[in-house]
């Protein structure tokens, strides 16, 4: 099964295993990883799943819808690389998986 | 040592809004007893997926559950399935479960939710006649669910107009029956009704507004519904989407204030200071509404009620938001931010006839709510707007020179 790593804010990291046709979501908040509140169970309805994808994954998990863009513009801290996590779907090309959280949804 | 300890919490319904109260209370470091009672089989879950995604078969149940089932054991949360409570004695703190046996509390959450308004009709216990509330509701209705088959939908509100949007992208012939001249008529305005209207039509939905049921025929199994002005509506499958019903029945037993459910402080606390009730049964003031008590049906009203019940037994603060919504039809997304009620005024953003656009409501001036449809970024322009007690006047939010960011980046 993949594997992905969750970096918080702080630096702690949790590797969870996500199974594939999961979500990036999913997989934090089945493993209690702190920082995604995911309020509307990833219907990409509440912009509360935002991270930061590493650099080196950003072309692998492809690109955001023009919804997603359009919530991404009004979360906190956007960078290039942000993403709503509900919206990446776990494949086997994504086993390793480095994913940054920001220091908070809100 | 603190005599006022809070050692055991006792939440009974474990539904969204009592499952992240257990869930939060340990995340937040409360180290003593917490006792999760539920009703239902299955430990807590997501409801909004049982209208859309999992009626349609596009998600099985392992993922509308709120966290895994192995993790309640795992984080020392008793969690009884298939049980009912029956009694809470606020004197001696215990609450009763079916068949006898008493549990001890030093602080009680209410999070019993709401039932489904069932059809007062000749009928209505008919085989193939659905409420739509539980996953055991939708997985009894599911394996109707073939293209081809007959489906009646009775209430036209959000849930029923989902159920209706999923059974024609399967196959189904779908009509749907509305006391109301118009469906959504409780819960947004005549525009965006409208537009509904026309969006289901246009996708084959049949509308009987005005309608008034009168019977539901059928020997063993449902074979049509009966509407008092004598037209029959052939029909495999019936539900009943008519709203629901504040479970408040524990409540009024013990003598706690309820109107039109449980009446809480901004807290969520009841007059019992030991007693908090949050979710669909709570009737809790809102903060960016000038503290107007309203029960809200909603996935954020649950959370924010769990997340200001555990922070109180923590003795802790938790920030709130504006009330927000959202609902699924076809490859429709309303998002919705703010209560509308009492609206006076409503001016546009974006064109329906691109299926994107935006109706925002003014009280007196001031802007309380936004239906946003495929139009994410006024949903969440607006929720911040009031969220930071902000207000834009109609003309400027209808300049469409201007995108929704800068309008909010400039209001401060
Ligand atoms: C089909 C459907 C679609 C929805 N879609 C959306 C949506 O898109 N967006 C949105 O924001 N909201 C939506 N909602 C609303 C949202 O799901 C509810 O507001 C939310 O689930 C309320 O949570 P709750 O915990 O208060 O109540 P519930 O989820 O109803 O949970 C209460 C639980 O308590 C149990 N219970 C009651 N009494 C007792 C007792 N005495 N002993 C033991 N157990 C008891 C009940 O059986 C139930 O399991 C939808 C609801 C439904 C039904
Ligand atoms: S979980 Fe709500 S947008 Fe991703």
């Amino acid at each position: 099964m993949p594997k992905v790593t969750y970096i918080e804010s702080s630096g702690t990291e949790h590797v969870v295993d996500a199974p594939v046709g999961q979500t990036v979501m999913e997989a934090a908040v089945k493993n209690a990883v702190p920082g995604i509140d995911a309020d509307c169970g990833g219907a990409c309805a509440c912009a509360t799943c935002h991270v930061y994808v590493d650099q080196a994954w950003a072309e692998k998990t492809g690109e955001a819808s023009s919804m997603e863009m359009s919530m991404l513009d009004f979360a906190n801290e956007v960078q290039d690389t942000s993403r709503l996590s509900c919206q990446i779907k776990i494949t086997e090309e994504l086993d390793g998986l480095v994913i940054r959280l920001p220091d908070s949804q809100h | 040592m603190n005599t006022n300890a809070i050692n055991r919490v006792i939440i009974i319904g474990a539904g969204q809004a009592g499952g992240e109260t257990a869930q939060r209370l340990r995340q937040g470091g409360f180290k003593g007893e917490i006792t999760l009672i539920g009703e239902e089989a299955f430990p807590p879950y997501q409801r909004p997926p049982l209208s859309k995604k999992y009626l349609a078969g596009k998600v099985d149940m392992d993922r509308l559950l709120l966290r895994p089932a192995s993790v309640y054991a795992e984080e020392n949360i008793s969690l009884l399935r298939d049980t009912r409570a029956v009694w809470i004695d606020r004197a001696s703190k215990r609450v009763r479960l079916e068949g006898g046996r008493e549990l001890s509390y030093d602080a009680l959450v209410l999070a019993t939710g709401a039932k489904p308004r069932a059809l007062k009709l000749a009928g209505a216990d008919l085989a193939g006649v659905h409420l739509f509330r539980t996953a055991a509701d939708v997985d009894a209705m599911k394996a109707a669910f073939v293209p081809g088959a007959r489906l009646v939908v009775i209430g036209a509100g959000y849930i029923g107009l989902e159920g209706a949007a999923v059974a024609r992208e399967m196959g189904l012939e779908v009509t749907v029956i509305e006391t109301a001249v118009r469906p959504l008529a409780r819960v947004t305005s005549p525009e965006v009704a409208g537009f509904f209207l026309d969006e289901h039509t246009r996708q084959g939905v049949r509308f009987m507004l005005g309608g008034q049921p009168a019977l539901i025929k059928g020997e063993a199994r449902v074979t049509g519904v009966s509407l008092m002005n004598g037209t029959e509506i052939p029909a495999d499958i019936v539900i009943t989407g008519i709203g629901v019903t504040p479970e408040t029945t524990l409540a009024e037993h013990c003598g706690l204030k309820v109107e039109n459910g449980i009446v809480t402080d901004e807290n969520c606390r009841t007059e019992d200071p030991a007693i908090y009730a949050i979710g669909d049964c709570a009737n809790r003031p809102i903060a960016h509404y000038g503290g107007r008590q309203c029960r809200l049906e909603s996935v954020h009203n649950a959370v924010e009620g769990a997340k200001l019940t555990a922070a109180a037994i923590l003795g802790q603060k938790a920030a709130t938001e504006t009330p927000w919504f959202w609902s699924d039809q076809y490859d429709l997304k309303l998002q919705i931010a703010g209560l509308f009620n009492d609206y006076d005024h409503v001016v546009f953003r974006g064109a329906m006839s691109e299926r994107s656009f935006a109706a925002f409501y003014y009280k007196d001036g001031r802007l309380i709510a936004v239906d946003a449809i495929n139009k994410p970024g006024e949903f969440l322009g607006v929720k911040a707007l009031i969220h930071k007690g902000l207000n834009v006047p109609p003309d400027v939010i209808s300049d469409e020179s201007r995108t929704m960011k800068e309008i909010v980046a400039a209001a401060g």
